[in-house]
């Protein structure tokens, strides 16, 4: 079997599983792994700003905030808010809001731009948190989850499990596979070189900071849809959500898979959000645990836990 | 006389209290070589940065194509058709050299706020790319990632990439240094190439080379201007032999 065939199959065995799992699994892990899965779009989001346009922020929890937000300020009290209009309202305010922060947050570089999108998120966490705007630190909630009737027929429903999990499956895919078309662009190829040497980018007669507004706007946007499947999951919506608290896990998440790849934020979430449970079983104290294994990975898989492949391939290769 | 494309007017630009350029006034014109020479610190670096638009002024005008661009950022002088290329490499080391020079010609697209099709189907893109790497015979070399190649073909590559731009004004600083012999050789006569079609800017140590190719030189010292003119008018200078050319025979002619 070449290396291509093997790479293949692993790809479909995959597909295959991703496809089956409602079919066999207990609602509960089908529920898990849609967590998992839209915490894969937030972490892919931010990864196209961390991994391939090089600024690592600490505010993207805020896009996927204003999100959710969206989703409970336009759903009806006693019905549910209609899936085609209110994704891309969601969508929109977030990658709206991306670009107003971003127009100012952009004008800073390395550290100050961390310390900027961090203040940003802050301010908007408690614009939320101290007004009554959204039932204040306690949230709101959200009784129906959107419909996705169209002229009177319903496709399916998000108050099914597994339809759930389809739909938000499908928007994984189509995140990934925007991101894999984006980057290959002109567009993605502005944005590495951004990453690799501004300066030369400037010097060949790119406008970079535009580039670069357009990116965090698009990276805002695609968190917000991770934020709308969260507050369409849970049904409450709350300042945590656009806290520091998740940008950073968002961040772990991206540094733990492997940043500047496609998959190393879906294993990194999947690593994350699994391994929580796993030590959550061991001791209350869990978070040293994860602690520790950050710090192993940290340590000895520079690229991530998608080098480990990488190292694997080539000891495989070394070997024969 | 064919026409002025870049000119200085008075030109300075301030450190604090130091004038690294000091009311410089110099013009490069069509299918010239203008080069400028003068002993490390003399502000030649710096003349070059504030032509590209790395630096602004602090008075003086620069003028392009007979447009005023004083106080232009790089981006926007290199749109209007001023390639430079970097004393110390300043390139994409990550990248294959071809890369490099697609990235480059990219810029020329009009916009690359394009998302849908890959970036190597712009087939126009890819041979602009193709004949810079030509230009300096580098395309043995196009899927070598920069940073393995040697420190004199990152030097050709800093030039490919400054071509793929396809640029009517070139500066050029020091592109000789740190090249072998024939590396030298070779970019000394792209440099003779290119001047037919373009107005070249350029600041080298290598004095041979200089007195190769310039068909103007300017002898900068401290900042100012000592000198202007032909080759043979700055041989003979006694001005710049004394504060310059003559001393203790390091750049002797």
């Amino acid at each position: 079997m070449t290396r291509t065939h093997a790479r293949v199959a692993v790809v479909l065995g995959l597909a295959a599983l991703l496809l089956v799992l409602p079919l066999f699994a207990e609602k509960y892990y089908v529920q898990f792994a849609t967590r998992i899965l839209i915490m894969a779009i937030f972490a892919m989001s931010l990864d196209l700003l961390v991994g391939y346009a090089g600024l690592v922020s600490l505010g993207h929890a805020a896009f996927y905030g204003l999100a959710a937000y969206t989703l409970a300020l336009v759903s009806p009290q006693y019905d549910g808010a209609s899936l085609w209009t209110s994704l891309p309202l969601a969508v929109g305010a977030a990658a709206l809001v991306a670009l107003a922060i971003g127009s100012l947050a952009l004008r800073t570089s390395g550290v100050y731009f961390i310390m900027v999108t961090l203040a940003f998120a802050q301010m908007l966490y408690f614009v939320f948190h101290d007004t009554k705007i959204a039932g204040g630190s306690d949230g709101v909630y959200i009784y129906v989850r959107p419909v996705a009737d169209l002229f009177g027929w319903r496709p399916f429903s998000l108050e099914n499990v597994a339809h759930f999990y389809y739909v938000t499956l499908a928007l994984a895919v189509t995140v990934f596979v925007a991101l894999a078309v984006v980057l290959r662009s002109p567009f993605g190829r502005v944005i590495a070189g951004i990453r690799v040497n501004e300066h030369r980018m400037r010097s060949l007669g790119y406008a970079t900071f535009r580039y670069k507004l357009v990116c965090f706007a698009i990276a805002g946007g695609l968190a917000g849809i991770a934020g709308y499947l969260a507050a369409a999951q849970h049904g409450n919506v709350n300042p945590d959500m656009m806290g520091w608290h998740l940008s950073g896990s968002g961040l772990m998440m991206v540094i733990l898979g492997g940043m500047g790849t496609l998959a190393g934020p879906i294993v990194g979430a999947v690593a994350m959000l699994s391994l929580e449970i796993a030590f959550q079983g061991v001791t209350k104290h869990w978070q040293l645990l994860m602690g520790g294994f950050i710090v192993l990975v940290a340590l000895f898989l520079p690229g991530g836990l998608i080098g480990l492949a990488t190292a694997w391939k080539r000891r495989r290769e070394g070997g024969k | 006389m064919s026409a002025v494309v870049l000119e200085t007017h008075a030109l300075s630009r301030r450190f604090g209290g130091l004038a690294a350029v000091d009311a410089v006034s110099i013009a490069c014109r069509h299918g010239e070589v203008h080069a400028v020479i003068g002993p490390n610190g003399a502000g030649k670096s710096t003349l070059i940065n504030l032509l590209s638009g790395d630096l602004e002024p602090s008075q003086g005008t620069v003028r392009l194509f007979g447009r005023d661009v004083t106080g232009l950022p790089a981006d926007a002088i290199s749109r209007l058709g001023v390639g430079r290329s970097y004393q110390k490499t300043n390139v994409f080391m990550p990248f294959t050299v071809f890369e490099n020079c697609r990235l480059a010609a990219q810029s020329r697209m009009g916009t690359s706020m394009r998302f849908a099709r890959p970036a190597h189907a712009y087939r126009a893109v890819a041979d602009a790319a193709r004949q810079a790497l030509a230009a300096v015979g580098l395309e043995a070399r196009a899927d070598t990632p920069v940073a393995t190649l040697s420190h004199g073909e990152q030097r050709q590559v800093e030039i490919a990439m400054t071509l793929a731009t396809s640029p009517r004004v070139l500066l050029l600083d020091e592109p000789l240094a740190g090249t072998g012999a024939e590396e030298s050789r070779a970019i000394v006569a792209l440099v003779e190439r290119l001047a037919r079609d373009h107005a070249i800017l350029l600041v080298e140590h290598d004095m041979d080379a200089v007195f190769a190719v310039a068909d103007v030189l300017t002898v900068m010292v401290n900042g100012v201007v000592l000198a202007s003119g032909t080759p043979a008018d700055i041989r003979g200078n006694r001005a710049v032999q004394e504060a310059y050319l003559g001393d203790g025979g390091e750049h002797g002619l």
